[in-house]
C-alpha cells in the first residue's frame, strides 16, 4: 500500500528532513511510526499524501508512483486516503454531519447514499446523537472522533493518522486506537504517527522508528516493550 | 449494537476485499447517479452561497449596493437618452418645408399648386403666406422694417410653407419630397427646416457613444471590485480551503463556491440599479408630463424597455462572475497545504 525506496526530502535551504527512508506497508497491515519531533515524522506523512514531494527517490501509494503524479491527479490520490490530524481540522462553520458528509460530496454521491453513510460512520464512532451540532461545543475527544468519522466515510483503503491522540486523556486515547484497530481489522491499511509511547506499547503491530530522518528501526512495538523491560532490569 | 454499525462493517468489509484493484475498480461501483449528483450539488452550491450573504446583510447590501449604482449610473443615461430621442422623433413629425415661389406667379396659380400639394400623398398641411403677409411678418419680427421702406418694391416672395405627414417625416421620405417640389415650374427654392433635428440626433449618437464608453469604464471598476470582495473572501476561508483540499476537493470543487457568490453579487446589484433607475424615472415622470402638458405636447417619460432589464440583468451577472473568476484564478492556487 505505502512503498518508500531511499527517499530523501531535502527542504529549500538546505534542511534535510528524510535521508534514505525505505519502507513497505503492506495493504492490511498497520504500523506506528514515532520519533521524537523534528524526526521527519510529520515530513513522511506528508509525502504520503501528497503536499510535499520526495527531493529523491520513490513513493508508492496503491501502486502509484507520486513522482509522476500530475498536479491535476493529487485529488484522486487524496480521496483514497483517508487523514486524521492532530488538530482535528474540522470547519467550525458548519454542522457535524456536513463536516463528516464532505468527503462524499467532493466525490460526487447521491444525497440518499451520503445520507446512509455519514450516519454508519457517526455510529461507529459513538456520535449518532450529535448529527445536528457545531463541533466547536463538542469536547477535545469527541471532535476526534467526528475528525475519524470523516476520514473513513468515504471507506478508503489507507488510513493516516498524524497525533490523533496527541491533546486526549490516557482513556480517551486507547478508545481511538481501539477504533483505528477496528478498521484496520476490515482490511483498511493504517499508519499511525505518535510519540505515546505507554499507548502503543500496549499494543502489538509494527513500529517504524525515524530519528534525524532516517529509520533507525524498522520492527514491533512488543520490541519496545522488552527494551524497555530489560531497561528497567539494568535500573534495578 | 445498531443496526448502522453492522450496515457499517459489512460495507467497510466490501470495499477492502476491493483494495487490490483499486485502480480497475469497474465503473459500476461508482457512486450511483453521478451526473444528477452534479447538478444536485451545483444547486445546493447555487443557495449555499446565497445564504452565506444572506447571513451579511449589511456587507451583502453594500457591496450589491456599489454594483447598483456602477450599473445605474449608464442604465438611466440611456433610458433619458431614449426619451430624448422618442421626443425628436416627435419634432421630426413638425417638421416644415419652406417652398419659396417664383416672382410673378399669380395668385391664382398659386392656390391651383396649392390644392394640387394638398392631393399629395405624405403632406398633411400647405399653408400660403402671400407676399404681403410675408412682409407685415418681416416688418415686425425682424426690425427692418425702416430698411424694408426704402425698398421700392416688396422683395420677398410668396411662400407655400408644407407640413408632412408623420409617418413621411422620415429623413429619407423627406429627402425624395423635396426633390419632387423642387421640380415644380412655379417654385424657386425648396427648403427643409429639418437642421436642427440632425444636429440634435447627431449629438443624441455622441450621447449614446459616451454612455457606451461610461459603462466600460464602470464595468471594469465592478470587475475590481468583485474581485477584491472576493478576494477577502477567499483570504478568510483559506483554511477551509487547505482542509478541503486536503480531504481530495478538486479546484473546481473548491472554485465553485465563490464563483456563485461572485454570480449573486453581480445579480444583486443589476437588480438594485433597475430599482434605482425605476424609481429616478418615477420621481422624474409627473414633472415631465406637466412640462409636456404645458408644451402642449401628449409626451411622457418612458420607462425601462424589456432589452434594457435584460441587458442591465446580463451583465450584471457576466460582471460578478468575470470578477470572481478572475480573483480566483489568481489567489486559489496560492493557496495550498503546507
Amino acid at each position: 500500500m505505502i512503498q518508500f525506496d531511499n527517499v530523501n526530502k531535502r527542504y529549500p535551504g538546505g534542511y534535510e528532513a528524510l535521508s534514505g527512508v525505505s519502507f513497505h506497508l503492506k495493504a492490511g497491515e498497520m504500523a506506528f511510526l514515532t520519533g521524537h519531533s523534528g524526526a521527519g515524522k510529520s515530513s513522511l506523512l506528508k509525502l504520503i499524501a501528497c503536499i510535499e514531494r520526495a527531493s529523491r527517490g520513490n513513493v508508492l501509494i496503491d501502486g502509484q508512483n507520486l513522482r509522476r503524479l500530475k498536479n491535476r491527479h493529487i485529488p484522486a490520490l487524496r480521496r483514497k486516503i483517508g487523514v486524521v490530524f492532530q488538530n482535528h481540522n474540522l470547519l467550525y462553520d458548519r454542522t457535524v454531519y456536513d463536516n463528516v458528509a464532505l468527503p462524499l460530496i467532493i466525490a460526487g454521491y447521491h444525497q440518499s447514499e451520503v445520507g446512509r453513510r455519514v450516519r454508519a460512520a457517526l455510529d461507529k464512532v459513538g456520535l449518532l446523537g450529535k448529527e445536528r451540532v457545531m463541533p466547536i461545543t463538542l469536547s477535545g475527544g469527541e471532535q476526534q472522533r467526528v475528525g475519524i468519522a470523516r476520514a473513513v466515510v468515504n471507506r478508503p483503503p489507507l488510513l493516516l493518522a498524524d497525533e490523533p491522540t496527541g491533546n486526549l486523556d490516557p482513556e480517551l486515547s486507547r478508545e481511538i486506537m481501539g477504533l483505528f484497530e477496528q478498521f484496520n481489522q476490515v482490511g483498511v491499511s493504517v499508519l499511525i504517527a505518535t510519540h505515546d509511547h505507554d499507548l502503543i506499547s500496549r499494543l502489538d503491530h509494527r513500529l517504524l522508528t525515524l530519528k534525524q530522518g532516517k529509520l533507525e528501526r524498522d520492527g514491533w512495538t512488543s520490541e519496545m516493550q522488552e527494551r524497555k523491560r530489560a531497561f528497567n532490569n539494568e535500573s534495578d | 449494537m445498531s443496526p448502522y454499525t453492522s450496515w457499517f462493517w459489512r460495507f467497510m468489509k466490501r470495499s477492502s476485499n476491493k483494495n487490490a484493484d483499486m485502480e480497475k475498480r469497474p465503473r459500476s461501483a461508482k457512486p450511483r447517479g453521478r451526473v444528477n449528483a452534479y447538478f444536485t450539488h451545483h444547486l445546493w452550491v447555487l443557495v449555499s452561497s446565497l445564504g452565506v450573504l444572506w447571513r451579511t446583510p449589511m456587507a451583502t447590501l453594500m457591496t450589491a449596493s456599489v454594483i447598483g449604482i456602477a450599473l445605474a449610473l449608464p442604465a438611466g443615461l440611456h433610458v433619458l437618452l431614449q426619451n430624448v430621442q422618442q421626443l425628436s422623433t416627435g419634432w421630426e413629425g413638425t417638421a416644415q418645408m419652406s417652398l419659396f415661389l417664383k416672382p410673378g406667379v399669380s395668385e391664382k396659380r398659386i392656390q391651383t399648386l396649392a390644392k394640387k400639394l394638398r392631393g399629395w400623398e405624405g403632406v398633411a398641411e400647405v399653408r400660403y403666406i402671400s407676399r404681403e403677409q410675408a412682409l407685415a411678418e418681416f416688418r415686425e419680427l425682424s426690425g427692418f422694417g425702416g430698411a424694408l421702406d426704402s425698398l421700392d418694391e416688396n422683395p420677398l416672395p410668396a411662400v407655400l410653407v408644407l407640413r408632412p405627414t408623420t409617418e413621411a417625416a422620415e429623413p429619407a421620405q423627406m429627402a425624395l419630397l423635396l426633390g419632387k417640389v423642387q421640380k415644380l415650374q412655379s417654385v424657386d427654392l425648396a427648403q427643409l427646416d429639418m437642421e436642427w433635428v440632425r444636429r440634435l440626433s447627431s449629438i443624441i449618437e455622441l450621447g449614446k457613444r459616451g454612455v457606451m464608453l461610461l459603462a466600460g469604464l464602470l464595468g471594469m471598476a465592478i470587475l475590481l471590485m468583485v474581485g477584491n470582495t472576493i478576494r477577502l473572501t477567499i483570504l478568510s476561508r483559506s483554511q477551509e480551503i487547505i482542509v478541503t483540499k486536503l480531504i481530495g476537493a478538486t479546484n473546481a470543487f473548491i472554485r465553485r463556491p465563490f464563483l456563485y457568490t461572485g454570480l449573486w453579487y453581480g445579480l444583486m446589484g443589476a437588480i438594485l440599479a433597475w430599482i434605482l433607475v425605476a424609481s429616478l424615472l418615477g420621481l422624474l415622470s409627473a414633472p415631465v408630463s406637466r412640462l409636456s402638458f404645458l408644451y402642449n405636447s401628449q409626451f411622457s417619460l418612458g420607462g425601462l424597455d424589456l432589452e434594457t432589464v435584460l441587458v442591465l440583468l446580463g451583465s450584471g451577472l457576466i460582471l460578478g462572475l468575470l470578477g470572481s473568476w478572475l480573483a480566483v484564478g489568481k489567489h486559489l492556487q496560492a493557496i495550498e497545504p503546507t
